[in-house]
């Protein structure tokens, strides 16, 4: 085993070494995929680096929509649950608080866990990572008080701690419109949403509650400095022209102690540039993302993807995209059968019909990029 | 106690046992099991470390374990990302400077 010499502590004989398939990442795509997998017959174990299963969909407070197979008008938080409970009931056996470091010779992946790293390998892997939110450059923002969405969402939701005063949220995207609403539910002021484009962009539900609630969506606008000594005192904005640039003299001070950045995010995809999969470059699945088929399998054949991973998107396609991912590992190592064609099939028959919406044109495209 | 949601339209918060701990030599309290950047955070410690070069004061950015922008001396071990690692009582956590040092 290269790469990991003295630093395994067992570099002999994998701890467990006897699985079909390892997942990793423990959200919506890795516990689908999962399950598909487990039901199908494999083993199959799971490895996760959070205390709970359930990636992001724990701190989703909102009801999901769509259709009933896709959970519609259940919560995050329950889908969760749902999914979680499933996965003890198939006793799949689960590495919680575990995080893969690395992706090694004989197809073995580095596992640290409390305090000690070893060695973990499966016949298949599913890669079902997620993705971490990205950052905007502006004058002061490394400054206390600016934090990706999705971190003052995981502080109020999971850990019920006030996450401050006053927000003001950059960028009106789903996570955009989702997290002030939230805000209100914790008590907590929103200021203003800035979006720089001329108009929303989310989902219309979500942006009418909004309205609802009266905070303004202030469009064709972009920070340019958080303010304050220690920590955010106030956001200061701009106006932008039609090629984006700041206009001079339409600088706005919005008083807060929060500036919540939610621009988008970006595929956590450094495990598979260790495996060695192809990553192109697809702006927009997210940025770089591993090159997979629609049977969700990279340029390696025993390596799948799934979620965010292989294409920023929500949560309902993620779980499509995991049982795709679940059945046709399950294949790569038995072979195909009537189920595991049912299961496949039907899953990329609802994920066509999600991405038919005009919602989801860039997605398609993006995915036509892939080839 | 203060800080914390007490009442929430959806959710129902499960918490810990209130623990004591040590913050910058000062007791600071907080629900065990709870990660160390959210009891701080609900204390109102917003300033987890400085910068390297220039000694600005960074605080947490993710909360998910992915970005190492909260990294913190626990225990006199530098670099523990407080935004996952759960809190114990009577844990030593201190604002760590730069790439922190070992004790």
């Amino acid at each position: 085993m290269t790469n990991v010499k003295g630093q395994m502590q067992d570099n002999r004989t994998p701890e467990f070494a006897n699985f079909d398939i390892c997942v990793i990442g423990g959200g919506p795509a890795g516990l689908e995929a999962a399950i598909v997998a487990r039901s199908l017959g494999a083993k199959v174990v799971i490895v996760d680096d959070n205390p709970v299963l359930g990636g992001q969909l724990i701190k989703q407070t909102h009801k999901f929509f769509g259709s009933k197979e896709h959970y519609c008008g259940v919560r995050g938080v329950n889908i969760a649950e749902i999914l979680s409970s499933e996965v003890h009931a198939q006793n799949i056996k689960v590495l919680n608080n575990a995080t893969v470091v690395g992706y090694y010779d004989d197809d073995i992946i580095g596992v640290l866990k409390e305090d000690r790293l070893f060695p973990v390998k499966a016949k298949v892997y599913i890669f079902a990572t997620g993705a971490s939110e990205n950052m905007l450059a502006f004058d002061n923002a490394d400054l206390p008080g600016v934090y990706g969405a999705g971190a003052v969402q995981t502080m109020m939701n999971v850990y019920g701690v006030v996450p401050g005063k006053r927000a003001v949220v950059i960028g009106s995207g789903n996570i955009g419109l989702i997290v002030p609403y939230q805000l209100l539910q914790a008590g907590v002021e929103v200021a203003a949403i800035i979006e720089i484009m001329d108009k929303v962009g989310g989902y219309y539900v979500h942006a009418a509650k909004i309205k609802r609630a009266a905070i303004p969506i202030i469009l064709k606008h972009t920070i340019i400095e958080a303010q304050g000594k220690d920590c955010v005192e106030a956001a200061r904005i701009s106006e932008v022209g039609g090629k984006y640039e700041c206009l001079l003299g339409t600088e706005k001070t919005i008083d807060c102690d929060m500036i919540l950045i939610a621009i988008g995010l970006s595929p956590l995809c450094e495990l598979l540039y260790h495996a060695g999969c192809r990553i192109d470059y697809v702006p927009e699945l997210g940025g770089h993302v591993p090159y997979h088929t629609e049977d969700m399998v990279t340029t390696k054949e025993n390596v799948f993807v799934c979620g965010d991973l292989a294409c920023i998107e929500e949560a309902s396609t993620a779980m499509l995209e995991g049982k795709i991912a679940g059945a046709k590992a399950y294949e790569a190592l038995y072979g195909r059968n009537r189920k595991s064609e049912e299961v496949a099939n039907q899953a990329k028959h609802e994920l066509a019909v999600i991405r038919s919406s005009p919602f989801e044109e860039r997605i398609l495209y993006g995915l036509g990029k892939l080839k | 106690m203060k800080g914390y949601i007490d009442e929430h339209p959806i959710l129902d918060f499960k918490r810990g046992k209130k623990v004591k701990f040590l913050f910058e030599g000062k007791e600071i309290e907080g629900y065990e099991g709870l990660p160390i950047a959210a009891a701080l955070h609900a204390a109102g410690v917003k300033v987890l470390s400085f910068s390297e070069k220039h000694d600005r004061p960074r605080g947490f950015f993710c909360a998910v374990g992915k970005c190492s922008s909260c990294l913190m001396e626990v225990d006199g071990r530098p670099n523990v990302m407080v935004c996952m690692e759960p809190l114990k009582a009577g844990m030593n956590v201190k604002r760590q400077k730069g790439q922190g040092q070992n004790k």
